[in-house]
């Protein structure tokens, strides 16, 4: 058995002075981390903090512009993937470098045999595979076509990927992103486990929790910087929070609501899965003055609830009323003109054309409208008017009217879309993960225009990954689990224990909190 | 009845059929290679045109048969390079530079053969390819005539069938070139270059696509002729969807429509009152047919189309 | 070495993309050329000579690029909303069959010209219409990649002429040669100039750059085409109708390349055979290119290769290089073209 981590442990890792530009962008600043035998520390940050740059560059994905990699005691060559695998280091990638039609076993084998031979040894590979993935309790089938593999499979396949590799330095980017938070347990289990087996491993994390829970000592990145460094042992939550954004960020308060009449009404509706996970029997209701939040681990149908309120797709069975009423047709112009106002959730695969103008950007999604266009020409000037008056009310920094989209940045971006769907005055808004990807600051002013939205009588559906934001702006909250919503518990009695059963799909305890609160009313 | 009888049972139509299709497999094991690592090549009808220029004029000054093939083989290796470097590291569009790439290359053939048959009604012939009957298999009786005393670059189509089927399918370097197709990230992050990969599969692609076309001129027409692929490449890029990316399938694609072609041909003289026309739509329909078959079926390589860059996803 | 997109593309690079890769297409050409023993600066003063020196020079030129017009910007249309049409030649060829057998009906003749023109083209485009939306179709209902189907049509769109010269509507007076019956003098497009074949179609096909122009910029159409072609998802998250859009584009795109088989017939030739068209098809998606799909520039982009065009044709009977020069040219610029665009969008990073 390999020590456990200690003092004394020997030096495996140790990046010294890197920086990396990426033209007028500083990625990294004279960053330096260094890292034990058998230990796990975290690398923290909010998102472009300077994380993923910084582990490409250890990776050899990207070239530094100054500084050192060395892997026990022998430095890297720069910009040699290649290299950085031969001296044993893993990377574990936030999006799976994974072939979907190819099975386990190719994608794990692909590139760990000299190109130039004439047969492959497949046989060794999977001896060696299964013994790996008995080694760490890493349960697989080497002959699944990937595309079958559920995601918390694909990702055991890249942990064994890399240890098939000999990985003896991990690195695990966001590693937890697309797990349930059963699954997330599993992991850090394992991971406890590879590092008493004598691996040493970096777990990249915006999540407090996690990082206190898997990790011995953080790292905490801001703006490319390393800013602190702590022992898990010795620090907090509070502490590390404060490190990583550093400064109080005060999210808007929220004021009591008062709901008013029912805008939006599902019963049993069913949507196939085009491109996404489906919904099968989905109902609820939706008040105007209110914020309905639904939480869920990715990938159990949120896509298609939001599609579904935007006119994207229509229900197979079952009934949605808007304002009371059957829309004549379930399409975007007529979920526009009821009053839906939709952000979506991929502001630049969905909410964006980058090489169209600001001002087609901005008035696109109604140019049907007697307002923007008559008998099939667009009015341009009242396009124009219309962007300028979202560009000055929304303060949307660096567009101008004439302008392509391409180049705003996230925050922009969203303030654009806010300003577009919100000037229209929408009775209802369905935001779906309204400030992934965003800065601090950003999330606020989104989190600020939806509160007034609410505040003005409008029905907010919050659909939402993080937490902390749907508790924080939230009426009442649903999980959705596998196509299906749970019942919805008032915010207050949210705590953490009884949304992890919500989003596990253990639905006894909201029931209970459902009932009640309806009693209560 | 008894005519179809005569046709298919006719040890004529059965050798045609194999000759028919060589250049088929050639053009559609290159598409197929270029498309397993996730580019589209529709190079493919002008390099045709090259290499079958290229080769008849290699020959027709002196070279003896198979120079002409590797001088074609070459010829469209640097087409190929031609395409793989302007869509692989520059990115830019496949189906533009493929088209691009046609129309110059079959452009630039007409203008070097005109250079070099300046004035001639008849186009100028070459001695071909000439059958070789392999000893002993080719007694048999029917099956001998049939498959075994075809020209050799017919064996030559055959064996890379089953050599690029190993190739893929049981080798490292297979396995890298069938996940660039998938996921060039993957391959890149396990220390091999997807770009570099992909440029010489290309070249090698191509360079099967060229001696599909000198084929043509050394063992099929005996000359060169503007216009005589006639839209064979692009039959090989339909083959290549209706094969399912899959040598073995690609094969067996390219003699079911050569065994078209050849039935059609025969028909034609035999039917009356049919115009000839409708026969030689054939081709063109069946591919087309071929892919409404399998456009929803096939598993197609995911990063087909997908130029990579590194750091952008 | 890297690439790195630009931020803002300059105006003046986008200008200069086409003259620049023209320029690097004629160096290559002339290499060519010298290596066909002549020196390539006198051949390219025979090509100018050759298409501007006379007037007959100059019609020949503007006749050649009437139908080239159509076919870019049949590609242009289509590519801007990605849809790949490489049919242009079979619509083309199809336009011109239907012209010539809607003349074949004794009406016509009868007919005013203005109306019996009128009709005669609307019956083009829609052939040429009719053409691609059998692969659009494909494509919607069962997810077949148009470009394949585009090209294969070409050839059975020639081959169904050929049929049809060769059957129904072959010319009894043409000694035995295979074409079609020529239409009525109702239906022929007047001339321009007198003593050549410069005939109104060139103003029809101006005016169809015009129009698609106008289309493009100026309507809901337009835009939502545009969106569709650059972000299909974004485009149906805004309420773009993918489909009927994509069904129009193509109705525009079919409907251009028919039109400049039915000029080519009702101004040119009178009467269709399987050579009517020196790839004019093709050249479009050249054009089209070259002119960055800018239906404006297209006219420019037709005007470069019918230059080149009629001018090899007169270079090469002076110099005896082979008249192919021309589409070697005109071929290469559509490659150094494409090079040229990325470098108005990326600059070279080390």
């Amino acid at each position: 058995m390999s020590p456990p981590a200690s003092p004394t442990a020997p030096r495996v890792l140790d990046l010294d002075g890197i920086t990396k530009r990426f033209g007028p962008v500083t990625a990294n600043e004279d960053v330096s981390l260094h890292l034990d035998r058998g230990e796990i520390v975290s690398l923290l940050g909010e998102n472009g903090a300077g994380k993923t740059t910084l582990m490409s560059i250890l990776f050899g994905q990207y070239t530094a512009d100054a500084g050192t990699v060395r892997v026990e005691g022998q430095e890297l060559p720069p910009g040699k993937p290649r290299a950085a695998i031969r001296a044993g280091v893993g990377m574990v990638h936030q999006h799976f470098a994974l072939a979907p039609n190819l099975t386990v076993l190719e994608n794990v084998m692909t590139g760990t045999e000299p190109l130039w031979k004439l047969r492959s040894d497949r046989a060794g590979g999977r001896a060696r595979l299964m013994a790996l993935s008995e080694k760490f309790g890493l349960k697989v089938d080497p002959d699944a076509r990937v595309s079958d593999l559920s995601v918390g499979e694909c990702q055991r396949v890249e942990v064994l990927k890399a240890l098939y590799n000999d990985a003896r330095i991990l690195i695990l980017d966001e590693p937890t992103a697309v797990l349930t938070a059963q699954e997330a347990e599993g992991l850090f289990s394992t991971l406890r486990e590879m590092a008493q087996k004598g691996l040493s491993l970096i777990f990249i994390s915006h999540k407090l929790h996690e990082v206190m829970s898997a990790s011995d000592r953080v790292v905490v990145l801001r703006r490319g910087r390393v800013v602190a460094e702590r022992r898990t042992s010795q620090t907090s939550k509070e502490e590390l929070a404060s490190l990583m954004v550093g400064r109080e960020v005060k999210r808007p308060a929220r004021p009591p609501s008062t709901p008013g009449r029912v805008l939006l009404e599902a019963a049993d509706v069913h949507v196939g899965g085009r491109g996404g996970a489906s919904l099968k029997g989905v109902s609820f209701r939706l008040h105007a003055g209110e914020t309905l939040g639904i939480i869920g681990v990715s990938g159990n149908g949120q896509t298609t609830l939001a599609g579904l309120v935007s006119g994207l797709h229509a229900p197979d069975s079952g009934s949605l009323l808007i304002d009371g009423q059957t829309p004549a047709r379930h399409d975007v112009p007529h979920a526009i003109a009821a009053g839906i106002g939709r952000i979506p959730e991929d502001r630049n695969a969905e909410g964006s054309i980058g090489d169209m103008t600001t001002w087609e950007n901005a008035v696109l999604e109604r140019i049907w409208s007697p307002e923007f266009s008559r008998r099939g020409m667009v009015k341009r000037a009242a396009a124009r008017a219309a962007t300028e008056a979202i560009i000055r009310d929304y303060d949307v920094r660096g567009a101008t009217v004439e302008g392509r989209i391409r180049l705003l940045s996230g925050g922009n971006m969203q303030k654009l879309i806010l300003g577009r769907v919100l000037n229209a005055g929408p009775d209802i808004l369905v935001a779906a993960q309204p400030s992934r990807g965003l800065d601090e600051g950003a999330i606020a002013g989104v989190h600020e225009r939806l509160l007034e939205a609410r505040g003005r009588g409008a029905g907010v559906l919050l659909i939402s990954e993080d937490l902390e934001e749907v508790i924080g702006l939230s009426d009442r909250i649903r999980a959705i689990v596998n196509g299906r919503l749970s019942p919805a518990i008032p915010v207050e009695k949210a705590d953490a224990q009884t949304l992890g059963l919500m989003m596990a799909g253990d639905w006894s305890a909201a029931a209970a909190l459902e009932a009640e609160a309806s009693h209560a009313l | 009845m008894s005519v179809l009888f005569d046709i298919l049972s006719s040890v004529g139509m059965w050798e045609a059929v194999l000759r028919i299709a060589t250049p088929l497999i050639f053009g559609t094991l290159g598409v197929l290679l270029c498309e397993r690592v996730g580019v589209l090549n529709l190079g493919i009808e002008g390099i045709m045109t090259f290499g079958a220029m290229v080769g008849w004029l290699s020959v027709y000054n002196g070279a003896d048969l198979w120079t002409g093939m590797l001088v074609a083989a070459a010829a469209g290796a640097m087409f190929g390079l031609l395409h793989a470097l302007m869509t692989v590291p520059l990115g830019l569009s496949q189906h533009v530079t493929g088209l691009g790439i046609t129309l110059f290359a079959s452009s630039f053939s007409y203008y070097l053969f005109r250079l070099a048959v300046p004035t001639s009604s008849s186009p100028p012939t070459v001695e071909p390819f000439r059958p070789l009957a392999v000893p002993v298999l080719s007694d048999i009786p029917f099956l001998g005539p049939v498959l075994f005393t075809q020209t050799p670059p017919t064996y030559l189509a055959l064996v890379l069938v089953a050599l690029l089927a190993w190739g893929l399918y049981r080798t490292p370097l297979g396995l890298a070139l069938r996940m660039t197709g998938e996921n060039p990230h993957a391959v890149d992050a396990q220390g091999i270059d997807p770009v570099r990969l992909r440029v010489f599969t290309i070249m090698a692609g191509s360079a099967l696509m060229a001696m599909g076309g000198a084929f043509l001129t050394l063992a099929a027409f005996n000359s060169f002729f503007p216009t005589m692929v006639q839209g064979r490449g692009w039959i090989c890029v339909a083959l290549v969807v209706f094969a399912s990316w899959k040598p073995g399938r690609a094969l067996l694609g390219a003699l079911l429509f050569a065994f078209f072609d050849a039935f059609q041909l025969r028909l034609q003289t035999v039917v009356d009152g049919v115009p000839y026309q409708l026969f030689l739509m054939l081709p063109y329909l069946l591919s087309i047919l071929a892919l409404i078959l399998m456009a929803r079926r096939a598993r197609v390589p995911q990063a087909l189309m997908q130029p990579y860059r590194r750091g952008e996803r | 070495m890297r690439f790195e997109r630009r931020d803002h593309p300059s105006r003046a690079l986008t200008l200069l993309a086409p003259v620049g890769a023209i320029l690097v297409a004629l160096l290559v050409a002339g290499g060519l050329i010298a290596l066909a023993g002549a020196n390539p600066l006198r051949a390219y003063g025979l090509i100018l000579k050759g298409a501007f020196g006379s007037r007959l020079g100059i019609s020949e030129t503007l006749t050649r690029a009437t139908p080239l017009i159509l076919t870019g910007l049949a590609a242009a249309v289509a590519f801007r909303a990605r849809l790949w049409n490489i049919g242009g030649e079979g619509q083309l060829y199809m336009g011109a069959l239907a012209v010539a057998g809607f003349g074949m009906i004794p009406a016509l003749g009868a007919m005013p010209a203005p109306l019996a023109i009128l009709l005669c083209l609307a019956v083009g485009a829609v052939a040429g219409m009719v053409l691609l939306l059998v692969p659009l179709g494909l494509r919607l209902k069962f997810g077949v990649d148009e470009v394949v189907t585009t090209l294969l049509l070409n050839f059975v769109a020639v081959l169904f002429v050929s049929l049809m010269i060769e059957g129904a509507m072959k010319d009894p007076l043409a000694f035995g040669w295979p074409q079609s019956v020529p239409v009525p003098d109702s239906a022929v497009l007047p001339q321009l100039m007198a003593r050549t074949r410069l005939h109104l179609g060139l103003l029809i096909a101006v005016a169809a750059a015009v129009f698609t122009w106008w289309l493009q910029s100026r309507t809901v159409f337009g835009m939502r085409a545009r969106a569709a072609g650059l972000n299909p998802r974004a485009a149906a998250f805004a309420g773009v109708p993918l489909g009927r859009t994509l069904i129009a584009v193509a109705c525009l795109s079919g409907g251009m390349a028919g039109l400049a088989g039915a000029i080519e017939v009702m101004g040119v030739k009178g009467y269709v055979t399987t050579d009517l068209s020196p790839s004019y098809g093709y050249s479009g998606i050249i054009i089209a290119m070259l002119a960055n799909l800018n239906p404006i520039g297209v006219i420019g982009a037709a005007l470069f290769s019918a230059v080149m065009f009629v001018g090899a044709d007169s270079m090469s009977r002076a110099l005896s290089i082979p008249s192919y020069i021309a589409d070697v040219t005109v071929a290469l610029s559509l490659l150094t073209m494409l090079v040229a665009i990325f470098l108005t969008q990326y600059r070279i990073r080390r």
